[in-house]
């Protein structure tokens, strides 16, 4: 009887894992629907983009009031972890603050105060947060494409780790009012420089009462860890696990460099090449040309941009720097992001419905995202340069544009006037070629 | 070019001058201040004239890889023939163009954007200038996003500002967080999306609240843009648009 709550315990651990490991198979499978890029180049800038922006928070202080409290919420966060290790030791062997007797008492003692006020720090980070988007009201927090449940779902996550803070912190105090009553179990261990301004309120309560409100507190802490970490799985919080991937696969290069098709670039060789025979068959193996160029679904897109959608937490820094979308035209940078995963997230249920994708007679081009979003876009690269995360949702944009122009010709009339003005006299304008050097004789 | 051919000489360096810098008025003037400060470097250049064609830019960016690789690859054709090593350009498309997408396409060149360029020549005692007529004053700089943003680029074209000896004021959106001007993109060549405002009347808002006498460019598009922003603001009379070149050549009265 007495290892009942070991063995609930492992369950629920097992199950609490389990689960998200499921749904992190799912979404590799899904990101795997996209097409293979080659991400092999420049290890070292690489791993340094993952110590800077993703280790290091740099993009996220570019902003200092969101970008502090940020840095206070996710050291937080990474460092009371360590406790949550004792946590499940404790639970799996059914023993009380295990490390109190592995480690030194004073760096015991460091490791709880400093978890507790980093607890206390996050709790107030939190609080903050929710008041910026509910009292404050931020105008990136309110845009049309967070109505409904993308807006629940950023205040369900702030509730969720206030409730966790707080049970954190409640354990701590009736762990600290047991070990001055002296009860059994409860060793002498750690230093509570937070919750000792929560001890008072349990004066006079019986033993039992407070074991049962540490237990309960304990109990509710780690279960509500399992189910926040399988929470992510149908939220915009992936970030906290994706952020470093994702960072790693960002962009190397110049933002301006936008990659060359090389489909296209064999054939434009072919036709400049005067050796070349019009009317040869194929080779024999030659590799076949693309489906399609461009992309009008998420599948069309690369598994770096699939990888993207799922990273991006809406925190809607790109669409606050976004020309397009400051002057009130429909393009969002962020909608961009959020209508790729959504789309994905559906052609993934439909595998997981049909074993194979069943064509649906829905895409990404239209039915998520429309031309007028698409054709707002200055490429000006602030959307890219403003995310914390290195997400590129102009490179999304530009497939889709390649798609629009290469695959169905439907570019805006004056975007095919200009051009065909290249195509026939070297420039957007309908200027001669041969009047190019007119200015040097101009006044 | 050919001429230069001819002769079994080899510029210095090739001047590409761009489709706005060629055909469209405004930047013409920006194409002959520039041409005045190269003259005035002693600077061996040589411009391909009639052989320059549309690097392609707009067509990329329009999402028409198939018409932009056709002219990389003509123009590559040509520069290779020329065996042209280094170019400078007053365009930060061109710039950008050149310098990132061609290479991948058997382009290899040393590309500088006109404000570099001025930088070392600056730098390399070729080319003096003092503040003159701009000593003191007080000029706003909009970074194009061809140069700042996708190319790294912010200090170059300020680095010129001080040495005319101007009071450079930012923007509350600058360098790395500059507004683009609206028409990247091939924007340039189709009327914006419905919105509630034009994008170069809220960069030109921007500009206008720094309180300057002049919003220095460093791109011929982001400079048709702010110019009409400006007209749009009924600012004409007090506010004047120029590229930083043309306020080295101006500077100099040359």
């Amino acid at each position: 009887m007495q290892y009942i709550p070991n063995i609930l315990f492992i369950i629920a651990l097992v199950a609490g894992i389990g689960y998200f490991a499921m749904n992190i198979r799912k979404i590799i499978r899904n990101i795997k629907l996209g097409q293979e890029v080659d991400a092999s180049d420049n290890t070292a800038q690489r791993w340094s983009n993952v110590v800077r922006i993703a280790l290091g928070q740099s993009k996220m202080v570019v902003r200092p009031i969101p970008g502090l409290l940020h840095v206070i919420v996710y050291v937080g966060f990474i460092i009371i972890n360590i406790e949550v290790l004792e946590i499940i030791i404790d639970g799996i062997f059914g023993t009380h603050r295990v490390l109190f007797s592995i480690l030194p008492a004073g760096l015991y003692n460091f490791l709880i105060a400093s978890f507790e006020i980093l607890a206390f720090l996050v709790l107030v980070g939190v609080i903050l947060f929710w008041t910026r988007r509910n009292i404050q009201k931020l105008k990136r927090f309110w845009a049309n494409e967070m109505k409904g449940w993308p807006k629940n779902d950023g205040n369900f996550i702030l509730y969720f780790e206030m409730v966790l803070m707080v049970l954190f912190l409640t354990m701590n105090a009736a762990d600290q009012s047991l070990q001055s009553l002296g009860a059994a179990h409860y060793v002498q261990a750690g230093s509570f420089p937070i919750s000792q301004f929560i001890a008072p309120l349990f004066n006079g309560l019986s033993e039992g009462t407070l074991i049962a409100i540490e237990r309960g507190a304990w109990w509710l802490h780690i279960l509500g860890i399992l189910v926040f970490l399988n929470y992510l799985y149908f939220s915009k919080h992936l970030h906290i696990i994706l952020a470093f991937p994702n960072v790693y696969f960002g962009k190397v290069v110049p933002k301006g460099k936008f990659k060359n098709l090389d489909s296209v670039t064999n054939e434009v060789k072919m036709m400049m090449d005067p050796n070349v025979d019009p009317f040869a068959a194929p080779a024999e193996g030659a590799t076949e040309a693309p489906a399609k160029f461009g992309a009008s679904d998420a599948m069309d897109l690369s598994r770096i941009q699939l990888l993207n959608a799922y990273t991006c937490t809406e925190c809607g820094r790109c669409t606050d720097e976004c020309p397009a979308n400051i002057t009130g035209k429909k393009l969002s940078p962020r909608k961009i992001m959020m209508d790729t995963r959504d789309r994905l997230e559906e052609i993934g249920k439909n595998i997981n419905k049909n074993g194979e994708f069943k064509p649906d007679g829905k895409q990404l081009l239209d039915d998520y995202i429309t031309r007028e979003e698409l054709w707002a876009c200055t490429t000006c690269n602030a959307c890219v340069e403003a995310c914390p995360v290195s997400i590129d949702p102009l490179s999304i944009i530009m497939d889709m544009r390649q798609y629009l122009v290469m695959e169905q010709s439907a570019a805006p009339t004056e975007l095919n006037v200009a051009m065909t003005n290249i195509e026939n006299n070297g420039a957007p304008w309908p200027y001669n070629q041969m009047d190019r050097l007119n200015w040097k004789d101009e006044n | 070019m050919a001429e230069y051919m001819a002769q079994g000489k080899k510029p210095e360096v090739l001047f590409w001058v761009g489709c706005a810098g060629s055909f469209d008025d405004r930047a013409k003037k920006i194409t002959k201040a520039f041409v005045k400060l190269l003259n005035k470097a002693n600077i061996d250049f040589a411009v391909l004239g009639t052989e320059e064609s549309c690097t392609g830019d707009p067509a990329k960016r329009a999402g028409n890889e198939f018409l932009f690789q056709m002219q990389a690859m003509t123009n590559i054709e040509v520069l290779n023939g020329y065996e042209i090593k280094k170019i400078v350009t007053a365009c930060p498309h061109c710039f950008n163009t050149i310098k990132n997408e061609y290479p991948g396409l058997g382009g290899n060149y040393e590309i500088m954007h006109h404000t570099q360029f001025l930088k070392s020549l600056m730098e390399e005692g070729r080319l003096k200038v003092e503040g003159g007529k701009f000593k003191g004053k007080r000029i706003t700089f909009h970074d194009p996003c061809y140069l700042g943003r996708a190319n790294g680029e912010y200090e170059a074209p300020r680095e010129l500002l001080k040495k005319l000896e101007v009071e450079l004021v930012e923007m509350k959106r600058c360098k790395s967080r500059g507004l683009c001007c609206g028409a990247g993109g091939a924007q340039m060549f189709k009327e914006p999306e419905p919105g509630n405002k034009d994008i170069n009347v809220e960069r030109t808002e921007e500009a206008l609240e720094t309180a300057p006498k002049i919003i220095a460019a460093a791109c011929p598009f982001c400079n048709t843009m702010m110019t009409d922003g400006v007209k749009a603001k009924h600012a004409e009379d007090d506010v004047q648009v120029l590229d930083i070149a043309e306020m080295i050549a101006n500077a100099e009265d040359l």
